[in-house]
C-alpha cells in the first residue's frame, strides 16, 4: 500500500507539472501569439484610456445612453468581480415585483403608457449579471428617448442601432443582439464629430 | 418549435457524430496500445513518466489490484489538492492576494474535484488565487476525467476477457487517456475557445472609469486553458462563478457550440469504443441509440417548458412569457435549453444559464437526468459504466421474462453481478434522498433555502442529486458554504462516485474470470431495437420508482402552481 502511495504522489506531481504548468503556459503562448486582443478581454478604449469590455456590460444611468438589463452581479449590478444571477426562481414574488418595478420604470423613462407591455430581456436580470447586450426590440424601444435628449434625429440613431446590432453566428447560431457599450461609444463619438465640425 | 432553433439542434447532433466516431476509433487503438499519430512524440514522454513514478508497464492488475490503485490516487489527490487550496495564501501566483480557504470550504472542493463533480460552494474569481485555478482545479480536472475512463476501459477488459482474471494497469490506463487523448483535444480546445474571447492571461484584475462615470472591474485569469478541460472532461466547475454564462468563459454563441460539443464528445466516443473493444460494433451502437432516445425525451420537456415560459411575469408586465431571468441574451432559448439538457445528461454540470430561475418543468428535467445516474452519455466513462450496469439489469429483467439465465456478449450473469449492478443503482439513490430528507427537517438544512415554497425543497432535492450523481451544477440560490453542506455535500460526492466505481469494478472482476459460451437460439439478442427500447424503459421506470415522490412535491407541484397563478 505505501508503495502504491508513494507512485500515486509521484504521478500526481508529475501530471501537475504537465497538465497545470506546462498546459496552461503552452495554452497562454500560442494564443498570445494568433488571438492578443481576445486573451486580454476584448477591451475598448476611448482616447486611448480603457473603458470595458466588449463582451461585459456596464451600468448605464444617464438617461442619454442606451440601458443595459439588470444585474445581479454585485451590490450594484455588473461588478465584473462577483459575476452571477439573481437565481430567483419563477414563482417568487421578490421576482415579480422586481420584473413589475422595473417594467413601471422603464414606462416612465421611455414615455410609454402605463400597461405597454416590456420586453421580458429589459426587465429580467441575465446569468451572468454581465451580458453585454440586449434584444433589438429592447433597443428599438429606447430609441426615442436616446435621441430626443441628444438632439438628433430617430432615424440618425436607428443606424446606429442596426450598425451596432450583431446577427446571427454564421446566420444561424444565436439570437440577434445590441452590444450596448459599443452603441453608446458609438453615440458618444457621432456627436464629438459634429462638434468638430 | 421555430425552424431556425430546429436547425441549431440538428447541426449540433451531425457535428458531434462527425468528431465522435473518428476519436471512438482513435480511443480504441490508444487503450488497445495500436500504433497512433502521435506516437513520436508521446511514447519517450510515456517511457519517461513510467521511470520518473517506479510504474511497471508490463505489469497486469487484477480488479482488486486496479481498485485500490483507483482509491489510494484519488485519496492523494483529495490531500494535495486540500492542501493547495489551505495554503492558497502563501502560495505565488496569487496577484489579488487571496486568502486560504476555510477548511471545510478546502475540504469539499478538493473531494469535489477529484470525485469530477465541480460543485462550487465558492465564487471562483473571488476566492481562487490563479495557482489554485491551475496547478490545483486544472490539474483534477485532468485526473478525475481520466479516473472515470479509466474505470470504463477495465470494465469494457472484464467484459470480453475469457478465463483470465486482470483488467489492465491503472497507471498506464490513466497515464494514456492524459497524454493521448485529454491533453491534446484541450490544446485544440483551448485556442478555439480563445479566438472566440475566452481569456487566457495572468494579469491583475483590470479597473478604470466607465463612460457612464462609474467603476468597473473586471476578473481576469488563465480561463482558456481551464475551460477546454472542464468540458471535455465533463467536470464543469467555472473559473468564474456564473461559469459558461459569464462573457469570459463563453462569449459567442459559437463558443457555445463548442463547448456543448466538448461535453458530450468523449461521452460518445467511448460508446463505439466499448463497441469496437467488444468486437462487434453493434453493441456500441445499441447503447448510443438508447441514449439518444433518451436524450430527445428530455430536450423535448425542457425546450418545451422554456418556450412555454412563466405566465407571471407577463402579468407582471413582459411582452410575452418568456422567461430571461438567469438568460443571456447571445444564446437564445434553444441553446440554453440544449446546454442545460446536455449538461445534465453528462456529469458535467456547467451551466449557460441559471437553473434556479428555469421554470419549474425547466428544472425538472437537468434534475432528473441526474437523478437517473447520468447515464444518457454521462459522464466521461462515468455515463458508460452507468448505463452498463443497466444494461445488465435489463439482460436479468428480460432473462426472467423468459425464464433464461441472462447472458451479455457471451457470458452468463449470475447472482454476483446481479448484486453488484444492484449496489450501483442503490447507492447513489439512497444518498440523494436520505440527505435531502436530512436537510429538509434540519434547521441547518432549511436555513441556506432562498426561494420559498416547493423551490427551496427543489433546492436541496437538486444539491444533493448533483453531489451524489458527480454533475456539479445546482439550483445556485441555496447557500452552499455552510459546515452543514460543506461536509453533508461531501460525503455525498464520495458515496456517489466510489459507491458506483467499487461495485462495477468488481462487476469487471468477475465478468473477466467466466467462460464465454457460444450465442444459440434461445440467446438473447442486445443488438437490436428491441433491446435499446428495453434499455429505455428500465432506465425510466428505475428512475421513476425511485424518485417520483419527491419530484412530485418539488418541480411538479410547483409547475402546477404557477400555471394556477400561485407566488410564494
Amino acid at each position: 500500500m505505501l508503495k502504491t502511495s508513494v507512485r500515486a504522489l509521484v504521478l500526481i506531481l508529475i501530471m501537475t507539472v504537465l497538465t497545470g504548468v506546462v498546459y496552461p503556459l503552452a495554452v497562454t503562448g500560442i494564443t498570445a501569439l494568433f488571438f492578443p486582443a481576445q486573451v486580454h478581454g476584448s477591451l475598448l478604449y476611448k482616447n486611448g484610456k480603457m473603458v470595458g469590455s466588449a463582451l461585459i456590460g456596464q451600468n448605464f444611468s444617464d438617461p442619454k445612453y442606451f440601458q443595459g438589463r439588470p444585474s445581479s452581479a454585485g451590490q450594484d449590478g455588473y461588478d465584473g468581480t462577483s459575476s452571477s444571477g439573481s437565481n430567483l426562481g419563477p414563482t417568487n414574488k421578490i421576482l415579480l415585483e422586481a420584473v413589475a418595478a422595473r417594467a413601471d420604470k422603464i414606462r416612465a423613462a421611455n414615455d410609454l403608457n402605463s400597461t405597454a407591455p416590456v420586453p421580458s430581456d429589459l426587465v429580467t436580470s441575465s446569468a451572468s449579471g454581465l451580458d453585454p447586450h440586449i434584444s433589438p426590440t429592447a433597443a428599438n424601444l429606447q430609441i426615442a428617448r436616446v435621441a430626443k435628449i441628444r438632439d438628433l434625429s430617430e432615424n440618425e440613431v436607428k443606424v446606429l442601432v442596426n450598425q451596432n446590432t450583431e446577427k446571427s453566428q454564421f446566420g444561424f447560431l444565436g439570437e440577434p443582439r445590441v452590444n450596448v457599450l459599443k452603441l453608446n461609444l458609438a453615440l458618444d463619438a457621432l456627436i464629438k464629430g459634429e462638434d468638430r465640425e | 418549435m421555430k425552424n431556425m432553433d430546429f436547425l441549431q439542434i440538428a447541426i449540433f447532433f451531425i457535428a458531434l457524430l462527425l468528431l465522435a466516431i473518428p476519436l471512438g476509433r482513435y480511443m480504441t487503438k490508444v487503450y488497445e496500445k495500436e500504433k497512433t499519430c502521435p506516437d513520436k512524440i508521446l511514447l519517450p514522454l510515456e517511457k519517461l513518466i513510467y521511470r520518473l513514478a517506479g510504474i511497471d508497464a508490463n505489469c497486469k492488475m487484477n480488479w482488486r489490484e486496479y481498485l485500490a490503485a483507483v482509491l489510494c490516487f484519488n485519496l492523494i489527490g483529495i490531500l494535495v489538492l486540500f492542501l493547495i487550496l489551505l495554503l492558497q495564501g502563501v502560495l505565488p501566483l496569487n496577484p489579488q492576494g487571496f486568502a486560504g480557504l476555510k477548511w471545510d470550504l478546502a475540504l469539499n472542493t478538493a473531494v469535489s474535484f477529484v470525485t469530477n463533480t465541480n460543485w462550487q460552494a465558492y465564487s471562483g474569481e473571488s476566492t481562487m488565487s490563479y495557482l489554485s485555478q491551475m496547478t490545483g482545479l486544472t490539474v483534477q480536472n485532468f485526473l478525475s476525467a481520466a479516473t472515470g475512463m479509466v474505470v470504463v476501459i477495465a470494465l469494457i477488459r472484464g467484459l470480453r476477457r475469457r478465463e483470465g482474471n486482470t483488467i489492465g494497469n491503472f497507471w498506464v490506463d490513466l497515464v494514456r487517456t492524459i497524454l493521448w487523448i485529454l491533453l491534446p483535444l484541450s490544446i485544440v480546445g483551448a485556442v478555439l475557445l480563445a479566438s472566440q474571447g475566452v481569456i487566457q492571461n495572468f494579469s491583475h484584475y483590470l479597473t478604470y472609469t466607465t463612460i457612464n462615470g462609474g467603476q468597473q472591474t473586471l476578473a481576469m485569469g488563465p480561463v482558456a486553458s481551464q475551460e477546454a478541460i472542464k468540458m471535455l472532461g465533463t467536470n464543469g466547475g467555472g473559473f468564474m462563478n456564473a461559469n459558461s454564462a459569464h462573457p469570459f468563459e463563453n462569449p459567442t454563441p459559437f463558443s457555445n457550440l463548442l463547448e456543448m460539443l466538448f461535453i458530450f464528445l468523449i461521452p460518445v466516443g467511448l460508446t463505439l469504443t466499448f463497441g469496437r473493444m467488444t468486437g462487434n460494433i453493434k453493441q456500441g451502437k445499441v447503447i448510443l441509440a438508447a441514449m439518444l432516445i433518451l436524450f430527445a425525451l428530455g430536450l423535448s420537456v425542457c425546450y418545451g417548458a422554456e418556450d412555454s415560459g412563466n405566465p407571471l411575469l407577463q402579468s407582471a408586465g413582459t411582452s410575452n412569457s418568456l422567461s430571461m431571468e438567469g438568460k443571456d441574451v447571445r444564446f437564445g432559448l434553444v441553446n440554453d435549453t440544449l446546454f442545460t439538457t446536455i449538461t445534465t445528461a453528462a456529469s458535467c454540470g456547467a451551466v449557460n444559464n441559471m437553473h434556479d430561475s428555469l421554470t419549474p418543468m425547466g428544472g425538472f428535467i437537468p434534475m432528473l437526468q441526474i437523478m437517473l445516474g447520468e447515464v444518457v452519455f454521462g459522464g466521461v466513462g462515468s455515463g458508460l459504466y452507468g448505463m452498463l450496469v443497466f444494461v445488465i439489469l435489463t439482460v436479468f429483467i428480460v432473462g426472467l421474462m423468459v425464464g433464461r439465465t441472462p447472458e451479455y456478449l457471451g457470458k452468463k450473469i449470475e447472482s454476483r453481478e446481479i448484486k453488484m449492478a444492484t449496489l450501483a443503482v442503490l447507492v447513489p439513490a439512497a444518498t440523494i434522498l436520505l440527505f435531502s430528507a436530512t436537510a429538509a427537517v434540519t434547521p441547518a438544512g432549511t436555513s441556506s433555502i432562498a426561494n420559498p415554497g416547493p423551490h427551496g425543497l427543489s433546492e436541496i432535492l437538486y444539491a444533493f442529486a448533483s453531489g451524489a450523481g458527480n454533475n456539479g451544477s445546482a439550483f445556485a440560490g441555496l447557500n452552499a458554504n455552510t459546515l452543514f453542506f460543506n461536509l453533508g455535500m461531501a460525503l455525498a460526492m464520495l458515496t456517489g462516485r466510489f459507491g458506483v466505481i467499487i461495485p462495477v469494478l468488481a462487476i469487471a472482476g468477475s465478468m473477466a474470470a467466466k467462460k464465454t459460451v457460444a450465442a444459440n437460439a434461445g440467446t438473447f439478442e442486445t443488438t437490436g431495437p428491441l433491446f435499446a427500447g428495453l434499455l429505455v424503459g428500465v432506465v425510466l421506470i428505475i428512475g421513476a420508482l425511485t424518485f417520483f415522490p419527491a419530484l412530485a412535491l418539488g418541480p411538479i407541484v410547483e409547475h402546477f402552481l404557477m400555471w394556477g397563478g400561485k407566488v410564494f
